[in-house]
C-alpha cells in the first residue's frame, strides 16, 4: 500500500480521480447572488423538498437557515420539518443512509459543503444534464456526471429528454512495442445535444431559474458566513484605513529630526 | 506607580529589560521595507495562538468528529467562522512574511557573522514552522488533509531499513488514522508551538546581544559617540515601534481583505478537496500540499532516474531534505568581503535572482502535474536552486565588489549629500 502510494505519487499519478469530474464538459455560467431572498428561499423550498429525501445537509441547521434566509420558525415548522422533530436540529436525510446505499449502489453524499467541494457552475449544470439512459439501473444518465447513480428526480418539471451524440473521428500516431509508429484511426463519441422527448410542467426557462435558485441556495448552504462577512470586511478595512493616517502621522512626527 | 516599579524593579530586571530590548536597543536608522517582517512575524506567531486557543475550545479531535467540529465553529460558534479563516489565513501569512524575512538576510546578508546563531536559531524556527503547519493541515480532517499527509508521511518510508518501521511509529498505525489525528492534535497545540515560542525567544535574545543589521551591511557599533551610542543607532522604542504600528496596519489590511473577502484564496489557502471529509477510498485527482512546501515538492518530484543503487524515491527525498538542510550553511557558504547585494558584484546579483526566480517557478510547479516539459523545468530549477548555494563559495569570493560606506545610507546616499 505504502509502496504503491509513493510510486504514485513520484510518476505524478494518484489513484483514480474523483467520480464526475467530466474534463470535456462545459460549464454554464450561473449568477449567484446571495442579497437575492426570494431565490435563496426558493432554493431552500426546492432543497428540503426533494434533495432532502436523500441527501444530507448534516452539518446545518434548521433554523440557522429559517434565520439567515428570513423564514421565522413558525413557517420552518410548518413547511420544512419533513426529517426532524425540532427547529434546531440539523438536516439529516429523510432516508436512512444505510438503505441509500442498498437502493443507489452509493450513499448519497451530503450537501452542506458542495458548493465549497465543486463549482456552482458545475452543481447548475450537472442538475440540467440528466437525459434517458436505459441502459443505466435508474433509467437516467447525466453528461456532466457520467453514470451518476442518482435518477433525474426533478423530471416532472424538465421533462424527459434524450442526448444526441456524435461520432468523431481523430487520427492518433500510436508508437508500437517495436518503435514502429502506426496511424490509428479513432471514434469517439462526443455529446452533441439534447432532445426533448416529453415535454415538464415547466418551461425550460422556468426550469433554469429554479436550478439557478438551487445553485444559489447551495453556495449560501456552504458557507453562510458569507452572507456577513464582505459586509464586515468593508467595515474593517475602513477602520484600518483611518487608523493607517494617524499611525503614519505619528511616524512622521516622531521621525522628522533623524536624518 | 512609580514605588509599583520600583518594587517590582528590586525582584525582577523590569527596567533592565524594558532597556535592552526595546527604549535602548539601538537599531540601525535606515531600516527600509524589508525590516517590517521581523515584527509582522511576531504578531503572526501571537495570532496563531491566540485564534488556536479559540478553536482548540470548539474542535475535537476524533476521525469521526473533526470534520463536524470544524463545520460547528464555522456555522454555530459566535464568530467562530472569523476565528478559523483567522488561523488558516495566518498559516500562509505566516509563510509568506517568514519568506520576505529570509530573503532580506538573503539581500543584506544578515546571516553573516556576528550573526551566524540568529540565522541558525531562525531556520530552525523554520523548520518547527513547518511541522506545526504540515501537522496543523491534517486537523481539519477533509480529504486533501488526509491525502497530503499519507503522501508526506510515506516520504519516511523511503528511507533504508528504518523507513517503513518509522513511518508506521509517526502515524501509530498503518495507514493515517484516528490515532495520527490525535497524535497530531497534541503536537499542534502544545509541542510545536512551545519550541516555537522558545526558538523565538532565544532568536531575539540572539540578535540583541550582536545588534541588528541593516541594508548598507555595515556595523553601526563600530562608530559610537562618546555616550557609547552608534552614531548610526535609534532606540527601537519609539522609533521602530511607531514605525512598525504602521507596517503592521498595511498588514492587516492586506490580512483582512484575504479573510473577509477571499479566504480560499482560489484554492491557494483553502483547497476544494478540504471541503469533502476525509476518505481512505477517494484519492482526490491531484494530491498537492498548500503552496508553501510546493517548492521542496518540486524537487522532490524531478528526481527520476535511479542512479549509483540509490532508487528515484529516495534521491528525491534526499533532495527534498538537502533543500532545506543547506540554507543551514549559508553563514559559511557566503565568503564575500561585503554583505549587503549594494556592494557586491553582478554575480552575486545574477545568482541571487536566478535563485528567487527558480523558487517561485518551483512552487508553481509544485501544483501541476510533473510530466513533459513542467518535469524539464522543474529539473533545472532544482539545478539552479542547489547551484546558488553549493557555487557561493567561489562566486562570492570572486566576485568584483564596491567599496562599502563608512556610515549607513539610504539607498546609497546620505541626506547630507543629497
Amino acid at each position: 500500500m505504502k509502496r504503491i502510494l509513493l510510486i504514485g505519487l513520484l510518476a505524478g499519478i494518484s489513484g483514480m480521480a474523483i467520480a464526475g469530474t467530466n474534463a470535456g464538459v462545459k460549464l454554464d455560467p450561473v449568477k449567484i447572488d446571495l442579497r437575492d431572498k426570494p431565490s435563496l428561499q426558493n432554493g431552500a423550498r426546492i432543497f428540503v423538498n426533494y434533495c432532502l429525501s436523500c441527501h444530507s445537509a448534516a452539518y446545518m441547521r434548521y433554523n440557522r437557515m429559517g434565520r439567515d434566509l428570513g423564514i421565522s420558525d413558525e413557517l420552518v415548522k410548518e413547511n420544512l420539518l419533513f426529517a426532524a422533530d425540532k427547529v434546531g436540529d440539523l438536516m439529516k436525510a429523510v432516508m436512512p443512509a444505510e438503505d441509500a446505499k442498498v437502493w443507489f449502489g452509493t450513499a448519497p453524499p451530503d450537501l452542506t459543503l458542495i458548493a465549497r467541494a465543486r463549482k456552482p457552475e458545475w452543481i447548475y449544470t450537472f442538475m440540467r444534464s440528466f437525459y434517458r439512459d436505459d441502459n443505466s439501473p435508474s433509467g437516467w444518465n447525466n453528461t456532466v456526471f457520467p453514470n451518476v447513480a442518482m435518477p433525474h428526480v426533478l423530471y416532472e418539471w424538465q421533462g424527459d429528454r434524450r442526448a444526441v451524440f456524435k461520432t468523431v473521428k481523430k487520427k492518433n500516431v500510436v508508437e508500437q512495442e517495436d518503435g514502429t509508429k502506426v496511424e490509428k484511426v479513432t471514434e469517439t463519441k462526443v455529446f452533441d445535444r439534447f432532445e426533448q422527448m416529453k415535454p415538464g410542467t415547466m418551461s425550460g426557462q422556468e426550469y433554469n431559474e429554479a436550478m439557478r435558485d438551487l445553485t444559489n441556495f447551495l453556495v449560501y448552504l456552504g458557507e453562510p458566513a458569507k452572507l456577513v462577512r464582505y459586509r464586515i470586511g468593508v467595515y474593517v478595512l475602513i477602520f484600518l484605513a483611518v487608523f493607517l493616517i494617524f499611525a503614519y502621522l505619528l511616524k512622521k512626527e516622531y521621525w522628522k529630526d533623524i536624518h | 506607580m512609580q514605588k509599583l516599579i520600583a518594587w517590582i524593579d528590586a525582584r525582577f530586571p523590569l527596567i533592565k529589560t524594558w532597556e535592552e530590548h526595546l527604549a535602548k536597543y539601538y537599531a540601525p536608522k535606515n531600516f527600509n521595507f524589508w525590516y517590517y517582517f521581523g515584527s509582522l512575524a511576531l504578531l503572526v506567531l501571537v495570532m496563531q495562538v491566540v485564534t488556536g486557543i479559540f478553536l482548540t475550545m470548539h474542535y475535537k479531535p476524533d476521525a469521526e468528529l473533526a470534520f463536524a467540529s470544524v463545520e460547528y465553529i464555522m456555522r454555530d460558534v459566535p464568530w467562530g467562522w472569523l476565528i478559523r479563516y483567522m488561523h488558516s489565513t495566518g498559516a500562509s501569512a505566516f509563510f509568506i512574511i517568514i519568506y520576505l524575512h529570509m530573503f532580506r538576510s538573503l539581500l543584506y546578508g544578515s546571516h553573516r557573522k556576528p550573526r551566524e546563531l540568529v540565522w541558525l536559531i531562525g531556520m530552525m524556527i523554520f523548520v518547527a514552522l513547518m511541522a506545526e503547519s504540515f501537522m496543523g493541515y491534517l486537523l481539519p480532517w477533509g480529504n486533501m488533509s488526509y491525502w497530503g499527509a499519507q503522501v508526506i508521511i510515506s516520504l519516511f518510508s523511503a528511507i533504508p531499513w528504518i523507513g517503513d518501521g518509522l513511518a508506521e511509529w509517526i502515524r501509530g498505525d498503518f495507514v493515517i488514522s484516528d490515532a495520527t489525528l490525535n497524535r497530531f492534535f497534541a503536537l499542534h497545540v502544545i509541542a510545536v508551538p512551545l519550541i516555537l515560542i522558545g526558538l523565538v525567544f532565544m532568536h531575539i535574545v540572539a540578535l540583541h546581544k550582536v545588534g541588528s543589521n541593516n541594508p548598507d551591511g555595515i556595523e553601526i557599533k563600530k562608530r559610537k559617540d562618546e555616550n557609547g551610542i552608534p552614531l548610526d543607532g535609534i532606540p527601537f522604542h519609539p522609533y521602530y515601534t511607531v514605525k512598525d504600528v504602521v507596517g503592521v496596519t498595511v498588514f492587516l489590511m492586506i490580512f483582512a481583505a484575504v479573510v473577509f473577502f477571499a479566504p480560499e484564496l482560489w484554492g491557494w489557502f483553502l483547497e476544494r478537496d478540504n471541503f469533502i471529509p476525509a476518505n481512505k477510498l477517494l484519492t482526490p485527482s491531484e494530491i498537492v500540499p498548500l503552496w508553501y512546501f510546493t517548492p521542496y515538492y518540486s524537487i522532490l518530484r524531478a528526481m527520476v532516474w535511479d542512479f549509483l543503487w540509490i532508487p528515484a524515491k529516495l534521491w528525491g527525498v534526499i533532495a527534498m531534505g538537502a533543500s532545506i538542510a543547506v540554507f543551514f550553511l549559508l553563514p559559511w557558504l557566503d565568503r564575500s568581503p561585503v554583505k549587503s547585494i549594494r556592494y557586491r558584484g553582478w554575480m552575486s546579483k545574477t545568482a541571487l535572482t536566478l535563485f528567487t526566480i527558480s523558487f517561485v517557478v518551483l512552487g508553481y510547479l509544485g501544483t501541476k502535474p510533473p510530466e513533459g516539459l513542467n518535469l524539464i523545468i522543474a529539473q533545472i530549477s532544482t539545478v539552479l536552486y542547489f547551484a546558488f548555494f553549493l557555487l557561493m563559495p567561489w562566486y562570492s569570493k570572486y566576485d568584483k565588489t564596491k567599496p562599502e560606506p563608512e556610515r549607513v545610507t539610504w539607498a546609497g546616499t546620505r541626506p547630507e549629500e543629497k
